[in-house]
């Protein structure tokens, strides 16, 4: 079992014709390819004035709803460039997509605050933005990780980071840890699928057994999620909060992980999360051992 | 992206937000000049630099000297001004270095009855803009939040709108304006949300908002930041930045399309990913080092962007140690490991190089650095990488 993504999932990108567009989409189908071979996983893309064409073998559309309508998509991957990407997500939403995967870093924060508000009107769901993408092992990767450090398993992974996810998946194999999914929410200011979400997803999830957060400096969702855990996770939990040497009011590389007016440190963070009963690693070294730790 | 207060007031003035009367001096002179040409009994000289604190902060040079002063004269105009211009103010939010003052802005002084505190962010957890009020002004507002949180207001804000004119009105009365001043804010609110909308602001805070003795709302100190996301759009803004204001290796960092913050410890990282990144600083810092810098060089890490990366850490004359700490994923590290053996040829090494990849094909680059000739030190894993960083300092 796993969450948001599963064998019926059928993924169209967006901003297919772009570099970083096709790479992924072919490195998308090459793992969904390797382990259902028999399925067709990634079905298209749309780019908006190369409808009719073909990529590398990748029917390209004009149009979310139209690719939808003629592949049966039902999730789509965003790699549309910052200025655009925002109108391709409410583009995706209003196509009906279940699940809306943006990759794209740099989109303007009030573009943002309203494409939220307008996915919030439709039944999709949306991950990131700038975020590595979800990888459901074995079943379907959608996003940019490297498919073959994540193995199938029982450890539901949620991080605000890329590179650390990819850290942390690793280091979960090394211990004979998978994961059931593993989800990278993004590290925006503002995003659509946030810590909680995923936990009481997990949480129903039968094919987990326990969760891995990570989390960085800036903002509070770390501090809720500490709250919701302690009041609604009965899974066993661990976590890593990057960025205790972060000085305050600069900006560490994700447009959300800043300290503003002593708000968001990783001091607090981990102090509620230790509070919430979860086992808190002090290394990234530790994530994974932090990780069996709380399994005991 | 910030910019000076001088530069908010002239665009919130575009956008109809009531600033006072100003003038830019960029020499004693220009302070008297400006003091004449405001034609009042008071004026106001203050130093535009890009940190808070400008009024109790004070001159490295001239220790009496407040960073912002109200004067009665044109000669007394000019003589605050020719101890300003070319000072060191340090303040509360500068450091111990301070900040070069190159610019002054003379205003014209107001009878003041109140002063209020309005600022308008984007809140994280509403995922909205939202107008944050308060009748307790010219604080520091995370002060006011500790001490009276009760006398904050938060008004959400519908983005695509703006400030509706009954949140104004009702805003106005909780603040216990009263006459005149609530048809003014009436007025000045909406816009202030509107400027911020129109601008793509990052924040907007007026401290204090001044209340007039004739009922009048006025911004006498704005604080501007702009999405740098959002720059593209505009080119206005963009032609605002003051690169003197900001740290010469992050400007340098930023157009080699690395994200790099300069830190005080001596141990350099370069590193793929920004939550690595951070964790690398504290992983160093947990086995008893300190980190120089953050810096992120992306997914890609290629011969050019390593080399550029290696120049801005080793450029800081702090840094004793480097530590490389890379995750090939999709990348693989021997692709890195090239990169970084070209690039150390480049540069020329004289600290300590430690390196830590992991990921696709890592054996093999292990060896290519290991059979280098180059003293290049390889780590198994994280805590190798940082034990073996922090010890090679003490050789």
């Amino acid at each position: 079992m796993s969450i948001l993504v599963d064998k019926s999932t059928k993924i169209i990108t967006q901003g297919i014709t772009g570099k970083a567009g096709l790479f992924h989409s072919q490195q998308c189908r090459a793992y969904a390819a390797e382990h259902r071979p028999d399925d067709d996983v990634i079905v298209g893309g749309v780019t908006p004035g190369k409808g009719g064409t073909e990529i590398d073998g990748f029917p390209v559309f004009n149009t979310v709803e139209e690719a939808r309508q003629k592949t049966g998509a039902n999730c789509s991957l965003i790699f549309v460039p910052p200025p655009f990407a925002a109108d391709a997500i409410m583009e995706s939403a209003d196509a009906g997509m279940d699940l809306i995967v943006a990759i794209t870093e740099g989109i303007p924060v009030l573009d943002m605050v309203k494409a939220y508000d307008y996915v919030a009107t439709t039944k999709s769901r949306l991950v990131g933005p700038n975020c590595p993408g979800v990888i459901t092992p074995g079943v379907a990767k959608i996003g940019i990780m490297p498919g073959y450090i994540h193995q199938p398993g029982k450890v539901g992974l949620i991080s605000k980071s890329g590179t650390l996810t990819y850290e942390a998946a690793w280091q979960l194999g090394n211990l004979g840890l998978g994961q059931s999914t593993a989800v990278g929410i993004g590290g925006d200011p503002i995003i659509g699928t946030t810590f909680i979400d995923l936990l009481e997803m997990f949480e129903a999830d039968p094919g987990t057994e326990a969760i891995l957060l990570i989390g960085e400096i800036g903002g509070t969702a770390e501090i809720e999620a500490a709250e919701y855990i302690k009041a609604n996770i009965s899974k066993p939990c661990a976590a890593f909060i990057a960025g205790m040497t972060a000085p305050p009011g600069k900006r560490m590389g994700h447009a959300g992980a800043i300290i503003s007016g002593g708000q968001g440190t990783a001091a607090e963070k981990i102090q509620a999360l230790r509070a919430a009963g979860v086992e808190v690693a002090d290394s990234p070294a530790d994530m994974g051992t932090a990780m069996k730790r709380a399994m005991k | 992206m910030k910019i000076h207060e001088y530069q908010a007031k002239q665009l919130l003035a575009k956008s109809g937000v009531a600033v006072p009367r100003g003038v830019v001096a960029k020499s004693a002179a220009e302070a008297a000049e400006a003091f004449k040409q405001l034609n009042g009994k008071l004026a106001v000289v203050k130093s535009q630099i890009h940190a808070g604190g400008r009024g109790k902060g004070r001159f490295k040079e001239q220790p009496e000297q407040p960073g912002v002063v109200l004067v009665r004269s044109a000669d007394e105009a000019k003589a605050n001004a020719s101890r300003m211009l070319g000072g060191t103010l340090v303040t509360i939010q500068t450091g111990a270095e301070g900040k070069t003052v190159q610019t002054l802005f003379v205003e014209e002084g107001l009878d003041i009855a109140a002063e209020l505190y309005a600022a308008v962010v984007v809140d994280r957890e509403s995922r909205r803009p939202v107008l944050i009020l308060s009748s307790e002004g010219g604080m520091d507002i995370e002060e006011v939040a500790a001490h009276s949180p009760e006398k904050i207001l938060r008004e959400p804000i519908d983005a695509g709108y703006g400030l509706h004119a009954f949140q104004a009105t009702k805003l106005a009365f909780r603040l216990g304006l009263k006459g005149q001043a609530i048809r003014s804010a009436a007025e000045f609110l909406p816009k202030l949300v509107r400027f911020f909308l129109d601008h793509d602001c990052s924040m907007t805070e007026i401290n204090p908002l001044v209340v007039t003795g004739d009922g009048r709302l006025i911004a006498i100190d704005a604080k501007v930041t702009f999405d740098d996301n959002a720059l593209f759009r505009h080119k206005e803004a963009t032609e605002l930045r003051d690169l003197a204001e900001e740290e010469p290796a992050e400007v340098r960092a930023a157009d080699a399309g690395l994200s790099y913050v300069k830190l005080d410890g001596n141990i350099g990282c370069l590193v793929n990913g920004a939550g690595l990144a951070m964790s690398t600083m504290d992983l160093i810092k947990l086995h008893g080092g300190e980190p120089a810098n953050f810096l992120d060089v992306g997914g890609g890490a290629s011969v050019d962007q390593v080399s550029e990366a290696f120049r801005i850490i080793l450029a800081d004359a702090n840094v004793q140690a480097v530590l490389v700490n890379i995750f090939g994923g999709i990348m693989k590290c021997d692709t890195i490991a090239t990169a970084l053996l070209e690039a150390y040829d480049k540069i020329g090494f004289k600290v300590p190089l430690v390196v830590r990849l992991e990921g696709t094909n890592v054996e093999l680059a292990r060896k290519m650095l290991a059979e280098s000739g180059k003293s290049i030190t390889t780590a198994v894993d994280l805590t190798d990488a940082a034990k073996k960083v922090v010890a090679s300092l003490q050789k």
